[in-house]
C-alpha cells in the first residue's frame, strides 16, 4: 500500500510545485502574460517534465538500472549519428538530396541512416559476418560482451546460442534472410496488387466488381489469421522440405498483402484515369501496358511510395511473428523471429546478469528498430506530401 | 428513426452475408488440403482399410457442397466438429462410444478467458489513448505533442512480442511486482485473475494505443480549423474547453471507428502476446492447432476469429453512423 502512498504524495507535491512555479514566475517577471495567463495544467506539465528529468538522473547513478543506462546511452548515440548524417547529408550530394536534407526532422534522418545501415549488413552479410550463419563454433550460451568475466568469450562478442552459433553472425546474416524475404514478399504483393488495381481502375465494369468483392472478402479475415490458417494446409503441402515451407509463406503473405495494395492502387488509379491525359492516350490507341507504366504509375509514386514503407513494415511483422510461432521462416536459416523464440527464457535471468536479457532482446530489437526506422521516414514522407502543417 | 434502422438492417445483412462467405473460403481453404483428413489423422502408416473407415465416420465420402453445409450448420448450433488430436474414432473403439472432446469444449473455456483478456485491455487501453490523443491535440507543436508522437511510432512499429520482452524484464524479472506467466484456472479469484492478466493487457495497451490516439489527435485537430470553433474561442473559451464540448462531439465518429477497428486488431495481436505470457486463451489454442494440423481446431478458431473481426467492424459501422446527428434527427 505504500506504493500508493507514494504515488499519491508525488501527484500532490508536484501540484503544490506548478501551482508555485506559476506565482513565483509572475511575481519574478513582473506579471509577464506568459506566466500570468498560464493555465495550471501547462505548469503542472512542466513541473512532471522537471520530475521525469530528475528522476532520470536518480536511476542513472542507481547501481541497477543497467538497461536504463544503455537505453539512455543508445538514445543519445543515435540521435548524434542522425545529426551527423542530416549535417552530411545537407552539405554533400546532389542538390535534391542536400534540398530533402534541409527541411529533414532528426526521425526521419534517424530513419534513413538505420535503413542504410540493415540495407549494408543484408548485402554484405557473408563478407561482414565472422562465422556462418549454421556454423556450430563455440561453446554454449556464451553471453554478449566479450568479457569471459560475465561469462563472455572475446572471439564471440555477441555471444553464442543453445547450440553453440555465434549471434554475431547469425544476426548479420538474419537481416539477409528476415530482411530480403520480407522485401521480397512486399515486391511480389505490390506487383501483384498494384498492377490488378490499376488494371480494376482503367477497365472497371465486371472485371473491377468481381476483384474487389474478392479483395472485400479475403480483407475481412484477419491477415495474421489467415496466413496461419494457410500456413498450417502449406505445411502439409511442403512435408519435409523446409525451403518450399519458406517459400509458400512468401506466396501466402504476399497475396494476403496484396490485397491491401490492391485496395490503394484501385483508389488513386481511379483518380487519375478520369484525366484528360488518360483520355488523350486512349484516343492515340495506346495499349493497355503504356496506360498502366507510362501514364498512370507515374502519377501515382507518391502514395504507393509511402504505402510500400507501411506494407513492407507489416509483411516483416508478420514474418517475424510467424517465425515466432514456429511456422515461418524454417531452420538453419539464421531468422530474428526464430532467435527470440529460441532465446526467450534467458529473460528471466535478468536479475542475475543483465547481459542474459540483452539475448533475446538484441533480436528482437533488430526487428524494432527497422520498423521504427522505416515509419519514421514514412511518416515525414507523408506528412511533406500532404502539405500538413499542423 | 426508421431511416436508421434499414440502414442498420442493411448493414447487418452484409455482414452476415460476409461471414457466410468468409466460411466458404476458411472451408474451400482447409479443403485444399493434399489427401484428405483422414490420411492427415493416420499419418505415413495409413492402410486402406483404416482410412475408408475413418472417411466414413467422417462422413468424408460425402461430396464437398454437402459436407460444407453439415459443417455450417453444425457451427451455426454450436457444433464445431471432433478435435483430430482428442478423437475417439467410432471404428477404433468400437459403436456407441464416446467421442472424444469436441472442439466446442475445448474452446469454450478459452474464448472466455481471452473475452477476459480483451475487455481488460479495452477497459485500459481506449481511455489512455483517448485522453492522450486529447492532450496531443491540445498541446499540438510542442515537445510533450512531440514525444507522444515518438512514442506512438514506436510502440505501433515494435512486434509485440518485443514489447511483451520489455515488460516482463521490467515489470516482472527486474521488479518482481507482476508474475510473467499468466496462468489462469477455473475458480481464482477476480483480484488474481486480473493481476495475472494485466502484463499481457498492457502489452497489448502499448500495441492499440498509439494508433488510437493518433487518430483521436488528427480528428480533432481536422475541425479545429471549422468556424465554430473561431466562435467558441473567440467568446474567450478555456482551450480544454473547446476541445472537449465542441470539437469532441464532432470527432466522435472517426475515433468510434478507429476504437472498434483496434479491438479488432486486438484479436490478431493476442495470438502472440497470448503464446509469450502463456495465457491459457482460443489464440493460444489456435497456434497449437496450427503445428500439430488438427484441422478441425484451426478452422473453428479461424471462424470465431474471423466472426469477431467481422462483428467489430460491423459495431464501428453502426456506432459512426448513430453518432452523427443528421442520420439519427432527420429534417
Amino acid at each position: 500500500m505504500s506504493g500508493w502512498l507514494w504515488a499519491f504524495l508525488i501527484l500532490a507535491g508536484l501540484l503544490a510545485a506548478a501551482w508555485a512555479f506559476r506565482a513565483a514566475g509572475t511575481a519574478v517577471t513582473k506579471n509577464r502574460p506568459y506566466f500570468r495567463d498560464m493555465p495550471f495544467t501547462v505548469a503542472f506539465g512542466y513541473m512532471v517534465a522537471v520530475a521525469a528529468v530528475a528522476g532520470g538522473l536518480w536511476l542513472w547513478f542507481q547501481p541497477g538500472a543497467v538497461f536504463f543506462r544503455w537505453a539512455v546511452q543508445f538514445f543519445v548515440a543515435a540521435a548524434i549519428a542522425a545529426f551527423l548524417f542530416r549535417l552530411v547529408g545537407r552539405h554533400v550530394g546532389p542538390g535534391v538530396t542536400r534540398k530533402a536534407f534541409r527541411q529533414m526532422p532528426l526521425t526521419a534522418s534517424f530513419g534513413i541512416l538505420a535503413i542504410l545501415v540493415y540495407a549494408i549488413l543484408a548485402i554484405f552479410a557473408p563478407v561482414l559476418a565472422p562465422y556462418g550463419q549454421s556454423e556450430v563454433v563455440g561453446t554454449v550460451n556464451m553471453l554478449p560482451g566479450g568479457n569471459p568475466a560475465t561469462g563472455g568469450d572475446p572471439a564471440h562478442p555477441l555471444g553464442t546460442d543453445q547450440i553453440g552459433r555465434d549471434l554475431l553472425s547469425r544476426l548479420i546474416y538474419g537481416a539477409q534472410n528476415t530482411v530480403g524475404i520480407a522485401f521480397a514478399t512486399t515486391c511480389i504483393a505490390f506487383f501483384l496488387g498494384g498492377s490488378l488495381g490499376f488494371l480494376a481502375a482503367i477497365i472497371g465494369g465486371w472485371f473491377d466488381n468481381i476483384l474487389a468483392r474478392l479483395v472485400d472478402v479475403l480483407m475481412a479475415i484477419p491477415s495474421l489469421i489467415f496466413a496461419l490458417l494457410l500456413m498450417t494446409i502449406a505445411s502439409a503441402w511442403a512435408g519435409s522440405q523446409q525451403w518450399q515451407l519458406t517459400l509458400y509463406m512468401v506466396f501466402i503473405i504476399a497475396v494476403i498483402d496484396s490485397t491491401r495494395v490492391f485496395r490503394l492502387a484501385r483508389a488513386v488509379g481511379q483518380n487519375i484515369v478520369v484525366m484528360d491525359y488518360i483520355e488523350a492516350a486512349k484516343l492515340r490507341g495506346e495499349g493497355l501496358g503504356y496506360l498502366i507504366f507510362k501514364e498512370v504509375l507515374p502519377n501515382a509514386t507518391a502514395p504507393l511510395l509511402a504505402e510500400f514503407g507501411l506494407r513492407f513494415c507489416f509483411v516483416f511483422l508478420t514474418i517475424a511473428a510467424l517465425s515466432f510461432l514456429g511456422v515461418g521462416i524454417q531452420p538453419p536459416l539464421a531468422d530474428w523471429g526464430t532467435m527470440v523464440r529460441d532465446l526467450a527464457q534467458f529473460i528471466n535471468f535478468a536479475a542475475f546478469s543483465p547481459l542474459a536479457a540483452a539475448l533475446p532482446l538484441m533480436a528482437a530489437g533488430a526487428i524494432a528498430l527497422l520498423t521504427v526506422a522505416v515509419n519514421f521516414v514514412v511518416d515525414w514522407m507523408l506528412h511533406r506530401s500532404s502539405g500538413l502543417k499542423d | 428513426m426508421s431511416n436508421v434502422l434499414t440502414i442498420i438492417l442493411q448493414r447487418l445483412a452484409l455482414g452476415i452475408l460476409t461471414l457466410f462467405v468468409v466460411s466458404v473460403v476458411i472451408f474451400a481453404a482447409v479443403n485444399l488440403l493434399p489427401g484428405d483428413f483422414a490420411q492427415v489423422i493416420l499419418g505415413q502408416g495409413a492402410t486402406p482399410e483404416a482410412v475408408e473407415s475413418i472417411r466414413r465416420d467422417l462422413g468424408l465420402d460425402q461430396p464437398v457442397v454437402l459436407r460444407y453445409f453439415d459443417w455450417l450448420a453444425g457451427a451455426v448450433q454450436g457444433d464445431l466438429g471432433t478435435s483430430f488430436a482428442q478423437a475417439n474414432f467410432a471404428s477404433f473403439v468400437g459403436e456407441g462410444a464416446a467421442r472424444g472432446t469436441t472442439v466446442m469444449q475445448q474452446i469454450a473455456p478459452r474464448f472466455e478467458n481471452t473475452m477476459f483478456l480483451a475487455g481488460v485491455t479495452a477497459l485500459i487501453a481506449v481511455p489512455f489513448a483517448v485522453g492522450l490523443g486529447i492532450l496531443a491535440a491540445l498541446y499540438r507543436d510542442t515537445a510533450f505533442d512531440k514525444g507522444t508522437n515518438i512514442f506512438a511510432l514506436t510502440s505501433i512499429s515494435s512486434p509485440e512480442f518485443f514489447l511483451a520482452y520489455v515488460l516482463i524484464l521490467f515489470l516482472a524479472v527486474l521488479n518482481p511486482w507482476l508474475p510473467s506467466l499468466s496462468n489462469i484456472y477455473d475458480g481464482m479469484g477476480l483480484g488474481e485473475r486480473l493481476q495475472r492478466t494485466l502484463l499481457p493487457a498492457l502489452t497489448l495497451t502499448l500495441v492499440v494505443t498509439a494508433h488510437m490516439m493518433r487518430m483521436t489527435r488528427a480528428a480533432i485537430i481536422n475541425l479545429l480549423a471549422s468556424p465554430y470553433i473561431e466562435m467558441a474561442r473567440l467568446k474567450g473559451m478555456k482551450p480544454m474547453h473547446v476541445i472537449v464540448r465542441h470539437a469532441l462531439p464532432n470527432a466522435l465518429a472517426p475515433i468510434i471507428n478507429v476504437v472498434a477497428l483496434n479491438l479488432a486488431y486486438l484479436i490478431t495481436g493476442v495470438v502472440v502476446v497470448e503464446v509469450v505470457f502463456v495465457y491459457p486463451g482460443i489464440g493460444q489454442l489456435f497456434v497449437d492447432s496450427v503445428k500439430i494440423r488438427d484441422i478441425p481446431v484451426v478452422q473453428a478458431c479461424c471462424l470465431i476469429f474471423a466472426a469477431a473481426y467481422i462483428l467489430l467492424n460491423l459495431l464501428a459501422d453502426i456506432l459512426s453512423i448513430l453518432s452523427n446527428p443528421r442520420v439519427r434527427h432527420p429534417k
